[in-house]
């Protein structure tokens, strides 16, 4: 029999089970934070980049304590061929303003952080411990099974991530398609500071972030992502997961030839592999959207899906941050009003809709589609690969206006196909 | 850097092997080859492989936990697939 009863009992110590745990517990809740991994963090993997809005918001000026890395100052697209590369640079002050900015970030240590900023405020965090199932009284979840013990609570926050084993068990969720996640895989290199500014031509404490579309994931629907990290370089690759049945290398040998590209190879040269790991992206937003709420139970985070897949960028850190402070808001409420119904829950899924989770995620609700274009990881890399050439490449023999050497190019991959394909992009967006 | 193979890689982690209790079983040997050669391309921990005999080969004990052979093999019923027990499996010391 259960020994007492939590008023939430919230299961995973990711950004949005630490975010609810911290806000519930600040408010004078008493809350339980299970984490199957011996500390919070250490199950989890990003690409690297934390947009700090939604935490600043929560704890304000948290990156001067926080265990963050480096404040993105500069972003790379980089299209790849099998040999050559197309950069296009963004630098701005605008980076670098309240609000505006992103850190990259490791998550053993930045986890750690915020779930030890929710035990600071009062909650109990159970490390270790895997909730293998949900009680259940009349319909509306009650508690968690967690091996031979049971745990009772007034409501249940699922903040067990992507594959959220949990929330299907609520009913919540149906299984996961490969169409609608990616598999990201990530090394963690290790290089000295002074060495990581020169390379990346960055001030002391400066970061970078290098996004890769194309031959790096061998025209596989996908891309590459470089983060610098203080002492560190992320560098990783995702693909999402059904176009990648077809492929003739699998993902470890494509992380090789990823890291052996003449562009990628001088940018890791002498660095040293301390870590290498893997994680699922959910990537089809709303059109994977479960039911939030339900009787005893909310679902935040990756576990809800919330990640905004843009192509250049994944987003999912700052939503489930965010998703974790909307439930916190609702369960605050329900506690007054001592009502955890899925009626009373509700007000989660309308503080959801009334934020930038929402309506970001409605924004680019059509990108998954315009995305599954192979054209985008294969012509249109090469397309611009071959223009700037054509621009660039010397070698004596006689050369042509350069609007008719674009239109050539363009001519290779259709210029129907190339109006249609940037019609559909302006749409999706 | 020098290319690296996925055991060398997978040895620079940190593990805690659950021995002899195996978090994801393979329950269906035969007949879903098609299906286990997706996750031969697809596991970033190169744990599935078949060998000459036609036989599947995986083991557990490299798991990044990440989830991708569970959704390829969804609905088919030939994997058992669960997180491992509280504390073990691979141990991120940088995420
Ligand atoms: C390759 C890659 C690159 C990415 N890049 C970015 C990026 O640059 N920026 C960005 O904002 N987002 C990025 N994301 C997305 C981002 O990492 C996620 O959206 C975010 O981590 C979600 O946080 P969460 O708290 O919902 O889930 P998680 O961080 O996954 O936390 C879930 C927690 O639940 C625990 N858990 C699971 N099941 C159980 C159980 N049964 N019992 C107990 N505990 C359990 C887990 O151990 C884990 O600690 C990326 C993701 C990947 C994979
Ligand atoms: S969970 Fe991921 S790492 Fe583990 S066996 Fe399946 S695909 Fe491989």
């Amino acid at each position: 029999m259960p020994e007492e009863k939590f008023d939430c009992i919230i299961v995973g110590a990711g950004p949005a089970g630490s975010t609810a745990g911290f806000l519930l517990a600040n408010a004078g809740l008493e809350v339980l934070i299970i984490e199957r991994g011996t500390f919070a963090g250490s199950k989890n993997m990003t690409g690297g980049r934390l947009y700090s809005h939604s935490l600043e918001k929560i704890i304000s000026d948290f990156a001067s304590v926080a265990p963050v890395e480096r404040k993105v100052v500069k972003e790379t697209i980089t299209m790849l061929t099998n040999d050559s590369a197309v950069s296009i640079d963004f630098q701005s002050q605008q980076l670098n303003q309240a609000q505006k900015e992103s850190y990259t970030v490791l998550r053993a240590d930045f986890d750690q952080w915020l779930a030890g900023k929710a035990e600071d405020a009062g909650a109990i965090l159970a490390p270790g411990v895997r909730v293998d199932d949900l009680l259940f009284k009349d319909g509306k979840v009650t508690g968690v099974i967690a091996g031979e013990d049971e745990m009772e609570a007034d409501v249940v926050i699922l903040a067990d991530g992507v594959n959220s084993l949990l929330a299907q068990k609520a009913g919540l969720k149906v299984e996961l398609k490969p169409n609608q996640v990616a598999v990201g895989v990530k090394e963690v290199i290790e290089l000295p500071a002074q060495v990581i500014e020169d390379r990346f031509g960055l001030n002391k404490g400066e970061g970078a972030a290098r996004i890769f579309v194309g031959n790096c994931t061998k025209g596989k629907i996908g891309g590459g992502f470089l983060y610098t990290n203080k002492n560190s370089l992320s560098l990783g690759l995702v693909f999402t997961l059904a176009d990648l049945a077809e492929s003739q290398l699998t993902v470890p040998q494509m992380l090789e030839e990823f890291k052996s590209h003449p562009v990628i190879k001088p940018l890791i040269k002498d660095g040293k592999l301390v870590e290498y790991s893997a994680h699922l992206v959910p990537e089809a937003g709303l059109n994977m959207l479960p039911k939030l709420y339900s009787d005893g139970v909310m679902v935040v985070g990756d576990a809800a899906g919330l990640v905004i897949n843009a192509g250049y960028t994944v987003r999912g850190m700052d939503l489930a941050i965010a998703s974790g402070e909307a439930a916190s808001k609702a369960i605050i409420t329900a506690k007054e009003q001592d009502d955890y119904s899925a009626a009373s829950l509700a007000r989660y899924q309308d503080l959801l809709d009334r934020s930038f989770v929402m309506q970001d995620l409605k924004q680019y609700q059509k990108f998954p589609e315009f995305m599954e274009n192979p054209r985008i990881f294969n012509e249109y890399p090469q397309l611009v690969v071959n223009i700037f050439k054509d621009m660039f490449i010397v070698d004596g023999s006689p050369g042509k206006p350069l609007r008719k050497k674009v239109l050539n190019h363009a001519k290779q991959v259709g210029l129907v196909n190339l109006l249609k394909d940037a019609w559909k992009g302006v749409k999706a967006l | 850097m020098k290319p690296i193979s996925i055991e060398e890689k997978l040895g620079v982690n940190k593990f805690n092997v659950d021995e002899g209790n195996p978090h994801i079983i393979i329950k269906k040997e035969t007949g879903n080859l098609e299906v286990i050669k997706k996750c031969v391309i697809a596991c970033p921990a190169g744990l599935y492989s078949i060998k000459e005999d036609g036989n599947i080969s995986f083991d557990f004990a490299g798991c990044l936990e990440c989830g991708t052979c569970r959704v390829i093999c969804a609905g088919t019923g030939i994997l058992d697939w669960n997180y491992p027990q509280g504390t073990f499996g691979v141990e991120f010391r940088y995420g």
